[in-house]
């Protein structure tokens, strides 16, 4: 027996018909055709398939679909907008924060969400806030410190050095 | 990994979901925050026939002190554990045991009442409301019922909610003399469950002596377990270092743990005494400041 349910994804509504067993992720990347929220364990371990509900990031391969019942989604797709990359994107770009990219729509979205919380964290908070996210390539230091360059970005700070560290 | 197939309902008042839970029978479920019983239900380790979706119901998240007690509601999420004024100037084990379960994004959504409810002795706050000798309120089409926490964990994933029943609060006596509590937990890695977990929360009186003292513990025994020998030692005692050194090592001689990849039954007995006394120490500490 499906179900009908209504949900906004980056603003825009969608009305679609469900399964109750269909996960969030798999409504976002098949129904919606939105394939920016990755897939990585499908175990709640990864935080690939990081979204956020309300604002609130949320592990997608762990929610169902109908639980999104006129909530608003918002993923990676829509943080840039017409005029251009949002400050996270960019703190990803300048600081080397990927490699493969896997990861990284996972990150920024909790890292959108955690900055939103808390606008001036340390490395320590940054690095429990994202303490559900593995990343298996670009290592944490550089999403470390793009983090630190979006909040200093969003706060109009002055910008922390993008140059590369060789230790 | 894909659940087996389900009918799925969100009432929005109680009274509606104790309704559905005896239409659909044994088989159906309530569905809380979802993080543990959704991933059992894409491991197939459950297939409820049926999911009672419990989060559109008003009214189940909250935390208050009233009438003599700490209120918490059976929906509040740990995020709200973790930033509640009430909890984090007073509770302190509250606040070690949600920066120690599972991962921001869990927290989001985990609610208190599911972590109790799931009855597994992996969970963490087992053991805090153990230590808190916490009260659980569980409801139904008769009306309310008071369970002591003592009588709440029945088996593996059993617990005194009955069929068509909800837990719907849990109630921690506020301390009246000076209060300290603590909790920490050895994991492998963020997110993982204990190796071994111990709670406690003490209250010492005007001249130093302990008036109550309660101790549970994380993964250590097949059920979540309280340590009553190490609270009997410590009740009355002027919490000296040799007092202390005898709860813990009651607590390690007490539990029963099982050999599992996060280590045999002799470490798992070691840390139990190694972080009894720690969380003593540390809650004492707290109970003075
Ligand atoms: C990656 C990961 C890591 C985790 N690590 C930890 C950890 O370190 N420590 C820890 O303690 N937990 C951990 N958890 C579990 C997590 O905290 C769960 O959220 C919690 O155990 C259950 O709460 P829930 O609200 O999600 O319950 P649900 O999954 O919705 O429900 C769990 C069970 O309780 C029943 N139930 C729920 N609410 C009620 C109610 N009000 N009345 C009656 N029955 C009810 C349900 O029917 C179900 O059987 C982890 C989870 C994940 C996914
Ligand atoms: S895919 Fe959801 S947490 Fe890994
Ligand atoms: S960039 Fe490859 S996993 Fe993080």
């Amino acid at each position: 027996m499906t179900k009908t349910i209504t949900l906004k994804v980056n603003g825009t509504e969608h009305t679609v018909e469900v399964e109750p067993r269909t996960l969030l992720v798999h409504l976002i990347r098949e129904n919606i055709s939105m394939t920016g929220t990755h897939i990585g364990c499908d175990t709640s371990s990864c935080g690939a398939c990081t979204i956020l509900i309300n604002g609130k990031s949320a592990k997608s391969c762990t929610i169902l679909a109908v639980q999104a019942d006129g909530k608003e989604i918002a993923t990676v797709e829509g943080l840039a907008t017409a005029e251009g990359l949002h400050p996270i994107q960019e703190g990803f770009h300048l600081n080397h924060a990927l490699h493969c990219g896997f990861c990284t729509p996972g990150m920024m979205m909790r890292a959108v969400e955690m900055l939103e919380k808390n606008p001036n964290p340390t490395e320590e908070e940054i690095r429990w806030g994202i303490s559900g996210n593995l990343c298996r390539c670009t290592g944490y230091n550089n999403i470390v410190k793009a983090i630190q360059w979006t909040s200093a970005k969003m706060q109009g700070k002055e910008l922390p050095s993008t140059e590369p560290e060789f230790v | 990994m894909i659940a087996e197939n389900f009918k799925y309902a969100a009432p929005s008042s109680l009274q509606e979901a104790y309704e559905l839970l005896h239409e659909y029978g044994d088989d159906a479920k309530i569905l809380a925050g979802g993080h543990s019983l959704v991933p059992m239900m894409k491991l197939r380790f459950a297939s409820p026939t049926h999911l009672v979706d419990i989060n559109n119901i008003p009214g189940l998240a909250y935390i208050t002190e009233e009438d003599g007690y700490l209120k918490i509601g059976a929906m509040t999420r740990e995020h709200e554990l973790e930033e509640s004024s009430i909890i984090t100037n007073k509770y302190h084990v509250f606040t070690d045991a949600s920066k120690l379960i599972a991962d921001p994004q869990v927290r989001n959504f985990g609610t208190i009442g599911g972590n109790i409810a799931h009855g597994d002795a992996a969970n963490d706050h087992p053991a805090v409301m153990l230590a808190l000798k916490a009260e659980v309120q569980i409801s139904g089409q008769d009306g309310d019922r008071m369970v002591s926490i003592n009588d709440f964990f029945h088996g593996f994933y059993m617990t005194a909610v009955q069929h068509g029943e909800i837990l719907t609060e849990i109630r921690i006596p506020v301390p009246r003399n000076k209060f300290g509590s603590a909790y920490h937990k050895e994991e492998r890695k963020v997110g993982d469950y204990a190796t071994a977990g111990v709670a406690v929360a003490i209250e010492i009186d005007d001249n130093g002596v302990c008036t109550n003292a309660g101790i549970g513990l994380t993964n250590v025994n097949p059920l979540p377990m309280k340590v009553e020998r190490s609270e009997a030692v410590l009740i009355g005692s002027r919490l000296t270092t040799e007092d202390i050194a005898t709860a813990a090592k009651y607590a390690a001689e007490d539990c029963s743990p099982s050999e599992d990849l996060r280590g045999d039954e002799d470490y798992k007995r070691h840390l139990v005494k190694v972080i009894t006394k720690r969380m003593l120490n540390k809650a004492i500490q707290r109970a003075k400041s």
